[in-house]
């Protein structure tokens, strides 16, 4: 009896999770399986494991790793700074205040101050290093994606170290633990939970960037996501686009895998 | 035993956020003895503790180790260990690796660290238990564990920040024994922190009663039982009747109206004073016999004795520990000996309201 009524309760998010998630993946997995023409086919999958994918797909991995390393290496010591400030939930709101404006603004905004007549570029020069291309490098790509995403980094390992018992540091201290070791044998192995959860949400994403990819890498990246919204929007091969989008998600469920095998303490 | 300070407190004060926490206080502490640092929630007892772990600076004064200075030693350097209140064992260690912690920070040998954290954990009682996780053992094994993963180290002084609190009662006397047992065994120089004046009264050699950021009074249990100081150290440390009374002469007190016999003197003559008389020192008789004629407004049965609670004709009240019944609405006499009398001069504090505790 009890059952029941808490499945009637289940039952809106069971449909809304089957029309907006399991069907469109079933979708995409059928779709893998045609080609242009419409036929049934596996030459698709064939395709992806030629080096242009394959090289595509080390590339999509390696910038998300760029993206997740350096957002942590930023992410980190901010949280932990703003764990010890008088007004952290201020402070951290301001940190979480950029999430707020709308992604393409951001990104645009990025454009105007990467720019050959940018802010940056006016500053090289005024120091006398004179104007640089930033523009579509892969520097720029990383730093704005890698800005992007600072703030879902920051939230879990901010949440993980305000769960830490503040006298597991003073007794770490207290048994002689340097404040260098201390982090390193109690505060970081006591937030790495929030830390995963932190790498989750930024690699996920960073995988199958595009927007970001275009916008401000050009041509100069060319990652999985920038494929998939080629071959559906320009060549119209949904059948390929939908072989790299199984690819993808394979890849995302194998890092929550990885990452996601949290023990409650 | 050598007469060596250990620890030197030197004028400390210390301020947090303009809120005087300790308030100029001076005290020694010496090897081999189990202190017990006692007072109400707020009184400064844990400051000093993190004083001397060195968690935290004084405002002013100076902190002595052996005669040298340590105000600015940070806790990693420090000869003392703490155990802390809600025992902060790593959750990500076991049991052997929480109790190793300290001297895998020294760099010890393998086979040396297994020694000595088996030692420390047989010195608590557990072994063979090395190899749980914290999460999965009791308070009562916490408790243990902490204390191992801190005598490991072999510290001058181990510091105790109310340790028993969390326990319940059965195994809060069992852990009393255990912990002045362990002292002995050890050797080493207990400062136990605790708001129950019958835990500091059982196990401690030496006492300071804290109040307010002073310490109010310091002693062994005996002198702080039988001889407070002041109104507090008297309401706090056990249960007894507080009277105003006055000084008339040496050895003639004046109270409750009537004047009676104790062994105090040296006070000025007619000084107000406060008068200390314990409930276990007042004995139900007669009237006639009384020194005390009281009516008994209510009863307990406490197990070894019941607790009275009596007024006499000015209103005044009066606890009775009694092994002798009485009914309610009885009246009675209170017969007690001069000693029994405790006078007490009243000091500035004394002004206030004593309700804190």
């Amino acid at each position: 009896m009890k059952t029941s009524i808490r499945n009637v309760y289940l039952l809106p998010y069971v449909v809304w999770i089957g029309i907006f998630v399991v069907a469109p993946i079933l979708l995409i997995v059928y779709y893998s399986f045609f080609d242009i023409e419409g036929k049934w086919t596996l030459s698709n999958y064939k395709m992806f494991f030629t080096p242009i994918y394959l090289k595509m797909a080390a590339s999509s991995v390696w910038y998300a790793l760029l993206v997740t390393f350096f957002s942590l290496l930023i992410a980190y010591p901010a949280a932990y700074a703003l764990t010890k400030t008088k007004h952290k939930q201020l402070w951290l709101l301001f940190l979480i205040l950029p999430t707020w404006v709308n992604l393409l603004l951001k990104v645009y905004a990025f454009l105007g101050i990467f720019g050959t007549y940018g802010l940056a570029n006016a500053i090289l020069a005024a120091v006398g290093i004179g104007p640089k291309q930033i523009l579509f490098t892969d520097f720029s790509f990383v730093f704005v994606s890698v800005y992007i995403f600072i703030p879902f980094m920051l939230l879990p390992i901010f949440n993980a170290l305000e769960e830490l018992n503040p006298s597991l540091v003073d007794a770490a201290r207290d048994l002689g633990a340097s404040a260098w070791t201390t982090f390193r044998r109690v505060v970081f192995p006591l937030t790495l939970d929030g830390v995963k959860a932190g790498c989750q949400a930024v690699f996920i994403p960073s995988l199958s960037l595009f927007m970001i990819t275009r916008l401000i890498a050009g041509n100069r990246v060319i990652t999985l996501g920038t494929a998939i919204e080629e071959h559906f929007l320009v060549t119209q091969n949904w059948g390929m686009g939908s072989t790299i989008a199984v690819f993808l998600i394979i890849a995302m469920a194998a890092v929550v895998a990885v990452t996601g095998n949290r023990k409650r303490g | 035993m050598e007469k060596e300070a250990i620890i030197r407190f030197e004028r400390v004060t210390k301020i947090y956020d303009g809120q005087v926490v300790l308030d100029d206080i001076s005290f020694d502490i010496e090897r081999g003895k189990f202190y017990t640092l006692l007072g109400p929630s707020g009184c400064g007892k844990t400051t000093i503790l993190r004083l001397i772990a060195g968690f935290t600076e004084p405002t002013e004064g100076t902190i002595y180790f052996h005669g040298k200075p340590v105000n600015h030693i940070p806790a990693n350097k420090r000869q003392v260990n703490t155990v802390f209140q809600d025992y902060a064992l790593f959750p990500h260690l076991n049991v052997f690796e929480n109790v190793a912690f300290g001297l895998r920070i020294k760099k010890k040998k393998q086979a040396e660290i297994r020694e000595k954290v088996m030692e420390a954990l047989r010195f608590v009682n557990l072994e063979g238990y090395e190899n749980r996780s914290v999460q999965e053992m009791s308070g009562g094994q916490r408790q243990r564990v902490a204390i191992a993963r801190a005598i490991v180290n072999e510290p001058e002084v181990l510091l105790l920040d109310e340790p028993l609190s969390a326990l319940d009662l059965k195994l809060r006397t069992e852990m009393q024994y255990e912990l002045r047992e362990l002292q002995r065994r050890l050797g080493i120089t207990f400062i136990f922190v605790t708001h129950d004046q019958e835990e500091a009264l059982a196990m401690s050699d030496q006492i300071f009663v804290l109040n307010k950021g002073k310490i109010q009074q310091s002693g062994t249990p005996k002198e702080i039982y039988d001889e407070p100081v002041n109104r507090f150290v008297a309401d706090f440390i056990g249960e007894s009747n507080i009277l105003r009374g006055v000084m008339l002469k040496d050895y003639l007190v004046e109270f409750a109206g009537k004047r009676f016999m104790c062994v105090d003197k040296g006070f000025r003559p007619n000084e107000p004073v406060d008068v200390v008389i314990r409930p276990e020192d007042l004995q139900i008789t007669t009237r006639a016999q009384g020194k005390l004629q009281v009516r008994v407004d209510s009863q307990l049965f406490r197990g070894v004795h019941y607790e009275l609670c009596c007024y006499d004709e000015d209103g005044n009240e009066w606890l009775v520990h009694s092994t002798k019944k009485a009914e309610v609405g009885e009246e009675i006499g209170l017969y007690f000996d001069p000693e029994a009398i405790h006078v007490m001069r009243i000091s500035e504090e004394d002004g206030e309201k004593i309700d804190e505790n």
